[in-house]
């Protein structure tokens, strides 16, 4: 039985590596004591796969780790949440554990989008007014030129087509962004706002930013040209024992109905 | 969520934040208001202090107390301590984020040598005076222990009190001092008084040292009332019903003991006359296979961890070790937990159980023989022979294993050449039986047998504390006889010969056994900027050496110099129950050449009958 568990990483624990996360909940897995599918040969590795790597001082409201039961699960979506939390440190909680189809793509082969809310540290600031002014007149451009340094030249690259939404919360002195994300072209929200500031030909501080993750999202159609949060790619479950509980409607369904018609 | 004693600002612009964060699984949180705050101290980096049992059984043992709190505090790495002293931050400890120079207690464990230059970058991070002379009422008392204490003299200037022996016996006791002391308003010294009473605490500041023209010690006396002549080391006689973490901490970063461990005995019945270990912790005292089955059950469920570690001096003298073993491996298999087995002897046993639990391609057997020649094995009382280790090798070979792993020591008394060229000719054997044993279709590839010596220091309460040490020169000297050797081989191919700093060596052995005048020399090192002296990267002699001789102290003294038997030692006032005496007939029994059997065997009377247990009266149970 695929899991899919989404996670919120908050406070202290932002300092915590994406590879000390990885090891943080094959632990925490084992103290749940589910029972988890390990990887055949002479030292099992729990099978376990991150959506995508969140770097060390961001916070997030939306990762995503997947897993595999040996059994169907005796307990239901919710316990199964309830069990794992548990066993969390603070600033760690699971948000929801939902079941995936056999046939699904682990989450990494498929991410496609990420949201985040991005607003600056505490003294680095600047005045929110004129930020605001300058900043709405950057997200109204057509194209937002960069310059990559690649390892023989320099090249220049429009991300504005890899920004899906951006806007700013004026009450929450924040920026929302929806930015592409996964192997092929994946998009900080740092490097946006950076571009901003080098257009008004200013340095951004690397420090000067506090970025939360809000979700993640995958390509839920072979051409990637549609994507959902990857939490809609599984199903609520009632655990074996109650049978008559409601299902929700996922996303699940509609790829498979979208296949069905295709 | 819990205010950080560090703002995001440093914290991203250092190497591994999540070391001063705190907050792991298992970690104790109280409200520190109105509890007696004790800052336990691992004078390393997070990642080492970690990995240490000692720190986990004081730790989970304090807080089972309501009225104690205590919290945890390790040596900030080099670039945040740079980031601290600019900046004025004071040491704070990991649960509370709060300083330790507010705490009642600073407890360090004293665990090497080479971690002394750190022990004062945390009193001086912590802004706490480095001379227990200078401290007030308004500092911590800091408390030292562990195996480095058994010669606490040349820290003796930096704490105030000194725990001989073992944590769990005699810690609230002290405490209960404290809080007595506190709430009738009594003074620092007031409480140091009575610290002095208590079995196994030891307060430098109330002793006089006196040296003879020659430099030795004269007479050590105390100059108060309440200070007793000899101090007796602290021993856990019952270690099955003690204390033991059920749940251990879990850090969120990669720790060098990764693991659960599982503390089978204490103490070891082989007596090598190089082992401090050996003789401190006697008499061997064994935990029961059910205490130990129901803790390893206990701790892996509260950690999730992958791997549980036996630990011990010396694993297979555990009397119940297959009960033990087939318990785990059969708990394990099921948990998809892993097994680790370090120092056990290689025999059938022991080659069956590695065999069911590691890759056997990957993994490589270990022998310590310590000594390339039997003559010098019996000198040291190390009793493993070369049919012994030629045996279990040639086992292991067959059963698939093509790698070993031996450990020697240059530089042990009376070493001849020809010990010398022993270790590689012993290693040559080794090889040798690989290509006997193993036909040529089922070799896995040429045998690798690898062959690491260090340098040997003689440490106090072992037989060899009258031995002189060898000075850095003779040390590489010994080396490249050896690593000549190896070369001329006929098996040189599959042989591989390193061989340890000499430098560390040497300054080891002037701490090991040094004096309350090599406190000044820490100092003067430290000031030179000495830190990290265990990290061969951070390691810098000359800081040491411009120490030595701005303070005017001689490391021939403390290492070279041959003591005569009727020296006072500077840590004869502690009462280990091993007596001076034992440790002197052993000395001449490994001049001698002759060895002594282990405790199982027969008893030599050394003195450690007088705790009332252990090995001691296990034939009369």
């Amino acid at each position: 039985m695929k899991l899919r568990i989404k996670f919120s990483k908050q406070g202290n624990v932002k300092f915590v590596g994406h590879l000390d996360v990885m090891r943080y909940f094959q632990k925490a897995i084992r103290r749940a004591n589910l029972p988890v599918r390990y990887s055949e040969g002479f030292s099992p590795h729990m099978v376990m796969s991150f959506a995508s790597p969140l770097g060390v001082g961001l916070l997030s409201n939306g990762e995503y780790v997947d897993i595999e039961l040996t059994e169907p699960s005796k307990l239901s979506s919710d316990e199964l949440c309830a069990c794992l939390n548990a066993a969390m440190a603070q600033g760690f909680e699971v948000k929801s554990v939902r079941e995936l189809p056999d046939t699904a793509k682990n989450a990494m082969s498929i991410v496609a989008a990420a949201d985040y809310k991005v607003w600056f540290r505490e003294g680095y600031e600047p005045c929110w007014e004129t930020f605001c002014e300058e900043f709405q007149t950057f997200c109204n451009r057509p194209a937002i030129l960069i310059t990559k340094a690649t390892k023989r030249n320099k090249i220049e690259l429009d991300i504005r087509p890899l920004i899906y939404a951006m806007h700013l919360n004026k009450e929450e002195h924040s920026v929302f962004m929806q930015l592409s994300s996964g192997s092929a072209d994946n998009l900080k929200p740092e490097l946006v706002l950076g571009a901003f500031y080098k257009e008004k030909g200013e340095e951004l501080s690397p420090l000067a930013l506090i970025v939360e993750r809000e979700e993640v999202y995958g390509f839920t159609d072979k051409e990637k040209t549609q994507f959902a949060a990857l939490e809609s790619f599984g199903r609520v479950f009632p655990g074996v024992a109650k049978e008559n509980a409601v299902q929700e409607n996922t996303a699940q369904e509609s790829i498979a109905k979208r296949e069905a018609e295709a | 969520m819990k205010k950080l004693a560090l703002n995001d600002e440093i914290l991203l612009s250092i190497q591994q934040p999540a070391r001063y964060i705190g907050g792991e699984v298992n970690e104790c949180i109280k409200d520190p208001e109105g509890k007696l705050r004790f800052a336990f101290c691992f004078p390393d980096v997070y990642e080492i202090g970690m990995s240490h049992l000692g720190i986990q059984i004081l730790y989970d043992m304090l807080n089972q107390k309501d009225d104690v709190y205590c919290e945890r505090v390790y040596s900030p790495w080099t670039d945040l301590d740079a980031i601290m002293r600019e900046k004025q931050i004071p040491l704070f400890t990991l649960e509370t984020q709060s300083p330790v120079k507010d705490f009642d207690f600073l407890g360090i464990t004293i665990q090497y040598e080479m971690c002394y230059t750190n022990i004062l970058q945390v009193l001086d991070l912590s802004q706490i005076p480095l001379h227990a002379c200078d401290r007030t009422d308004e500092h911590p008392i800091v408390i030292g222990g562990g195996p480095c204490a058994y010669n606490p003299e040349p820290l003796a200037d930096f704490f105030d009190l000194f725990y001989m022996g073992e944590g769990e016996t005699v810690y609230f006791d002290l405490l209960d001092a404290y809080k007595k002391n506190k709430a009738n308003g009594g003074s620092r010294y007031a409480f140091l008084e009575m610290a002095a009473e208590i079995p196994g605490i030891y307060v430098p500041s109330f002793y006089d040292v006196r040296y003879k023209e020659d430099g030795t010690i004269l007479s050590f006396t105390p100059n108060n009332p309440h200070a007793k002549e000899k101090i007796v080391k602290q021993v856990v006689m019952d270690m099955s019903h003690t204390y033991y973490p059920d749940k251990p901490l879990v850090p969120f970063i990669k720790v060098t003991q990764d693991r659960v461990v599982l503390e089978i005995q204490r103490g070891c019945i082989r007596g090598c006359r190089f082992c401090q270990a050996g003789m401190v912790y006697r008499p061997v005292r064994e935990r029961s296979v059910e205490f130990l089955k129901k803790q390893a059950k206990k701790m892996l469920e509260s950690t999730g961890q992958e791997e549980i570690s036996l630990s011990s001096l010396s694993s297979s003298d555990y009397t119940k070790l297959p009960e033990l073993v087939n318990f785990l491996l059969e708990e394990c298999k099921a948990k998809k937990v892993n097994i680790s087995l370090p120092s056990l002897r290689i025999d059938a046993f022991s080659l069956d159980v590695m065999n069911k639990i590691q890759d056997i391609r990957k993994s490589s057997l270990t022998f310590a023989p310590e000594a390339g020649s039997q003559r010098l094995r019996d000198v040291i009382n190390k009793g493993l022979t070369e049919e012994e280790i030629l045996s279990g090798a040639a086992e292991a070979f067959r059963g698939g294993w093509n790698k070993v792993k031996l450990y020697f020591m240059l530089g042990l008394p009376t070493e001849t050449v020809e010990d010398m060229e022993g270790i590689a000719e012993l290693s040559n054997k080794i090889a040798a039986v690989y290509y006997d044993e193993v036909p040529k279709e089922k070799r896995n590839g040429r045998c690798l047998i690898t062959a690491s010596s260090s340098f040997f220091v003689p440490k106090p309460f072992t037989p060899f504390q009258w031995a002189k040490q060898c000075t850095k020169e003779e040390f590489l000297e010994r080396a490249y006889i050896v690593k000549n050797k190896v070369i001329h081989m006929l098996n040189h191919k599959s042989l591989k010969y390193n061989w340890h700093e000499a430098d560390v060596t040497v300054l080891e052995g002037v701490l090991a056994r040094g004096d309350r005048r090599v406190g000044a020399v820490i100092e003067a090192a430290y000031r030179n900027g000495a830190l990290y002296d265990s990290w061969s990267d951070s390691f810098h002699n000359e800081y040491w050496m411009d120490a030595f001789e701005s303070c005017g102290v001689d490391i021939g003294f403390y290492t070279t110099r041959e003591r005569s038997l009727d020296e006072i030692f500077p840590w004869d006032f502690i009462d280990i129950g091993v007596s001076k005496e034992f440790l002197k007939r052993e000395w001449k029994h490994a001049i001698e050449g002759t060895v002594t059997p282990n405790c199982r065997e027969r008893c030599s009377g050394c003195g450690a009958m007088t705790f009332g247990g252990g090995v001691c009266f296990e034939a009369k149970n």
